[in-house]
Order: C-alpha cells, then sequence, then structure tokens
C-alpha cells in the first residue's frame, strides 16, 4: 500500500503553510526579533490562571456537557448583550468550541459541500479557505483592496454571489490587515445579503481590539441575526491561545447540527478552560482595555516606523498587524521577508501567505513589547534604505 | 493625557517624541504636557528602580509601625513632617487601623537603622510606641518582579 494514494486529492491539494522555511530559519538564529506569530505577548492574566488552577485543585476533571457549561454559556450570552447588542439564548444559540477555529469548521462542514461556493475575502486567515477545500465545496476569494482600506464593498459582494453561493466569511477586524468594518460598512453588505439564501460567518475574534470606534457585529442587525454564525473566542481578547476557547452562535438550528459534530469529534472544550473564561468574562475587564491601550501605542509605533522607513502603510484599526506595502523595494513578498531575516535578523510574514492579492505585502505583527518594536522599526529602516 | 502618565510611571525614560509616536498626538502637545504636570507637581520626580540585593552595596530597609499622639488642629501633619524629614526616610504614610504611621527606612546595616529608631524616631514627643521590621527579601517593588525572567514562549505557529 502507499500510504499517499491512500489520502484524499482534496486534502492533498491544500498546500501546507508558506512559511514553515523561515521558522527553520530562525532556529538556526540568535537575537531574532519576531513579529511573525500571531498571538498575545501578553500571559493570560493571574486572576483566570487562578481560576483554572483553582478548577484542578478542587478536581474539576470531568468532561462539560457538550455545548460547554451552561454557566459560561450565560455569561457569553451576557458579554455579547452588554458589549455588542447581540441577544442570544444561553440554552440553544450558543456553542462551545475548541478555540475560534473549531467553530468555522464545523459551521462550514455543517453548511457546505461539493457543488457550493463560499465567498472569501482575501487577504485573510488561512483556515478559511483550508476548511472549505477539506468539505469539497469552492472556494470564491475576493481581492480587498488597500485603496478601500482593506474593506469589503458591497459591489465587490455583490459581484462574486452565484447561485451556488451558501456562505460568505466576513472576518473583520481583520488578521492580516487590521482593518474594520464599521457600522455603515456593514450596512452596505446587509443591503445586498438580507434577502439571500447566504449564511453569513462573521469571524469577530479580534473584536476587542478595535482601536477606532467600537467593535460592530454585522449580526446585530435585526435582519442578519438569524442569518449569521458568530465566531469568537478568548485566545486574543483575554490572552488565552493555548487554552483553546472558543464559541459559535447563531440560529438554533444550525448550532443544533454543528453541537452533534462538536459531540463525535472533539466531546466537549476543555473543563480547566471553561472554567477559567468564566473567571475571564466577570472579572478582566480591566485587563482587556490595558491590553487594547498598550496594543494602540504599539500599533501607532509600528505604522510610524513602517511609514518612516518610507512604506506606504494603511493604517490598521484592528487586530493587532500592520500590513505595509513593500513594492518599492522591487522585492516579492517572500524575498523581502527572507532578506529581512537573513540581513536585520527580523521576522516578519510574506503578504502571499494569506491568498495572493497579498503580493506586495507584508505582515508584521505588533504583539512583542515596545522595546522590541522600536528596534525592529531601526532595523526595518537600515534594510529599507539599501533598498 | 493622563495616558502620558502611565506611560512615564512605567518608563521614565520615554521621551517625549517616543511619547507622542504612541499616543499619535503632536510631539509639542506631549512636551508642553510634561512641562505642566512636572510644574504642577504632579510629577513630582523620576527615579530608577534597583535591585540593590545584586550589587555589593550593604542596604536594609525597615517598615516601622508608629503610634502617635495627634497634636490639637494639627493632627498628624506636624509629627510625620519632623519624621519624614529625615533622609533615612523613604516612605511615610498615615494609615488607618491598629498604628498610625508607617514610616520605611533605609540604611547600610540593621545596626543603622536600629540607631536611628531608638535615638531619633523614640524619643519625640508625641511618638508613643514603635515597632521595627526588618525586610528579608523585596520580590516585587513598584510594581516591578526583580527576579522575573521575560522568556518568549510562543512557539512557531501559522496563523
Amino acid at each position: 500500500m502507499i500510504m499517499k494514494d491512500m489520502i484524499l486529492d482534496k486534502i492533498k491539494k491544500v498546500p501546507p503553510s508558506g512559511i514553515r522555511k523561515y521558522f527553520d530559519l530562525i532556529n538556526e538564529m540568535t537575537d531574532v526579533i519576531s513579529l511573525g506569530v500571531g498571538e498575545p505577548d501578553f500571559i493570560t492574566p493571574w486572576n483566570i490562571r487562578e481560576a483554572g488552577i483553582y478548577s484542578l485543585e478542587t478536581g474539576h476533571t470531568q468532561y462539560s456537557s457538550n455545548a460547554g457549561f451552561i454557566e459560561l454559556r450565560e455569561e457569553i450570552s451576557k458579554y455579547l448583550a452588554n458589549k455588542f447588542d447581540l441577544v442570544y439564548n444561553p440554552e440553544d444559540e450558543i456553542l462551545v468550541t475548541v478555540g475560534g477555529s473549531e467553530g468555522i469548521d464545523a459551521a462550514l462542514r455543517a453548511l457546505v459541500g461539493p457543488g457550493d461556493e463560499v465567498i472569501i475575502p482575501e487577504p485573510s486567515f488561512v483556515a478559511y479557505k483550508g476548511c472549505t477545500a477539506f468539505t469539497g465545496a469552492t472556494p470564491v476569494t475576493i481581492e480587498l483592496k488597500q485603496e478601500d482600506d482593506f474593506k469589503l464593498t458591497a459591489k465587490q459582494l455583490e459581484e462574486a454571489i452565484t447561485e451556488k453561493t451558501k456562505v460568505v466569511i466576513i472576518p473583520f477586524p481583520n488578521n492580516p490587515t487590521g482593518a474594520i468594518m464599521g457600522r455603515d460598512d456593514l450596512y452596505e453588505l446587509v443591503q445586498v445579503l438580507k434577502n439571500k439564501d447566504i449564511v453569513v460567518l462573521s469571524d469577530e475574534i479580534y473584536c476587542e481590539l478595535t482601536y477606532e470606534g467600537k467593535h460592530t457585529s454585522i449580526a446585530s442587525f435585526p435582519e442578519m441575526k438569524d442569518r449569521t454564525l458568530v465566531i469568537n473566542g478568548f485566545s486574543k481578547s483575554f490572552a488565552m491561545t493555548g487554552w483553546r476557547l472558543g464559541y459559535a452562535c447563531g440560529h438554533k438550528d444550525l448550532i443544533n447540527e454543528m453541537k452533534k459534530i462538536h459531540q463525535y469529534a472533539i466531546m466537549c472544550a476543555p473543563t480547566t478552560a471553561q472554567d477559567a473564561a468564566i473567571e475571564a468574562l466577570r472579572n478582566s475587564e480591566e485587563d482587556v482595555t490595558m491590553m487594547s491601550k498598550e496594543y494602540n501605542r504599539r500599533r501607532r509605533v509600528a505604522i510610524d516606523g513602517f511609514r518612516k522607513a518610507g512604506f506606504s502603510c494603511y493604517e490598521p484599526k484592528g487586530a493587532f498587524y500592520v500590513f505595509p506595502c513593500i513594492k518599492k523595494t522591487g522585492l516579492s513578498s517572500e524575498d523581502f521577508c527572507e532578506k529581512l531575516l537573513i540581513e536585520q535578523k527580523v521576522l516578519v510574514v510574506p503578504g502571499t501567505a494569506f491568498g495572493e492579492c497579498g503580493e506586495g505585502y507584508v505582515r508584521a505583527c505588533y504583539a512583542s513589547s515596545m522595546e522590541n518594536i522600536i528596534e525592529a522599526m531601526k532595523r526595518i529602516k537600515e534594510f529599507a534604505d539599501k533598498y | 493625557m493622563e495616558e502620558i502618565l502611565e506611560i512615564l510611571e512605567h518608563n521614565s525614560k520615554a521621551t517625549a517624541d517616543e511619547i507622542a509616536v504612541m499616543l499619535g498626538l503632536p510631539v509639542e502637545e506631549v512636551e508642553a504636557a510634561i512641562k505642566q504636570y512636572e510644574a504642577d507637581k504632579v510629577i513630582v520626580g523620576y527615579s530608577t528602580l534597583i535591585n540593590w540585593d545584586k550589587t555589593q552595596k550593604e542596604k536594609v530597609t525597615a517598615l516601622i509601625e508608629v503610634k502617635v499622639t495627634p497634636q490639637r488642629g494639627l493632627g498628624f501633619d506636624k509629627i510625620a513632617d519632623r519624621i519624614y524629614k529625615y533622609p533615612e526616610v523613604t516612605a511615610c504614610y498615615l494609615m488607618s487601623g491598629g498604628f498610625d504611621l508607617t514610616v520605611i527606612i533605609e540604611g547600610r546595616t540593621m545596626k543603622e537603622v536600629a540607631l536611628f529608631v531608638s535615638e531619633k524616631l523614640a524619643p519625640l514627643e508625641s511618638v508613643l510606641s514603635t515597632a521595627t521590621h526588618f525586610v528579608l527579601k523585596k520580590f516585587k517593588d513598584k510594581g516591578t518582579i526583580f527576579e522575573e525572567k521575560v522568556v518568549d514562549r510562543r512557539e512557531q505557529i501559522f496563523l
């Protein structure tokens, strides 16, 4: 038996991460400042960690119900109502998942298959395209443009919709561009979507990291609530990446089917993480604000750094990434990243890792200490002066 | 503008230029604000947090609980003033609870601190009693953990 032949083509066709080679390089180097990894540099606030320890200490080591502890779902429900005017019944409209990613995967598996199309704005998080391909459905990408502030426009959306379109992914605040969609921007999309049989998958994992105005969820439009699945989680807002905890909220019929997938594939999200998350939602507002404030300062330093180095840099309004245009160096995104790493020991990620349209851009994650960012910007300027 | 103070509280070396970028403000505005804070004594001084345990210099810190008799019309202010003027006193707080003043003293040796208490502090007329506690080890001071090793434990993961 040749194992390779046993594996489905649709799985093999999905390319592995394009930046493995940088990670291999980085392992052989010292003094590298990595602006590559997309996760908070903050450690989970102590009260949340302590709640996790207490959970273990008191022997809370059993499964939870499949959908997650009702206590946690109630807290999620309150949090979404208070912060984003989203109303979900904790009984049957919320599913606690293993990170936001599991929610994306379960939703796509529940909704699409061969012959269906999933609209994915790019550049964006790599999992959308991969998870779509795993289901056998076809990803249809829309190129987000710097001149539109990397927002998804109603016109672009309208043009991409076909009879086969079943799901539209709306990933804002966006990884990697840092773009956000305000209420007015979303209103335009709502006009396109409100009478169509299309489910919106709104990935709002970076919702707490919005630096201009307040995050708006497309599900907060009454006509969109039942046709939208909100994906969210604790990783970015509460610096809880390693705890692997997220949630999906939406129509109870969709949640119910996703729950089946979750039940058979996962059983339930980790109990310790769920206990910690209850504490996070109850008592961590101040930490969330502190982290967001600190990211905002670093964001300004990073934008300023790239602009002073001569790059055109869109001002990101959310998440923790800057996405400068590096075309003026004449280098491809990949060459830029490789040369920058070897010559200046700074790691950024080529825009092409987030879709072909990311060519000419790189992603720098400013979830790193202020000293690191200041030093990295100095090195990037030196690099830019040479090209 | 309070964010300027927040930044300086954690890093008094941050320059007006750097703060201006961090907050998205014109540098002149930041400079003016800092000047005003200094003039208003909102910014009282700039100091450096030093872990003396790592140096050769002998240094002991003691926390002294002091009970005093407040004076008519002046409360605790006058007696506190007499105490905190000594250069050995690095901090002096009026307290609620079982005693009145917390006085923090730094000296070269325990003997030096003991002498200060017995010869200067205790004999003061309004001082009723003192209880001296020596600091054995400083784990955290002014929000900074002394022995903390900052290690970036994030793995190379792609997302």
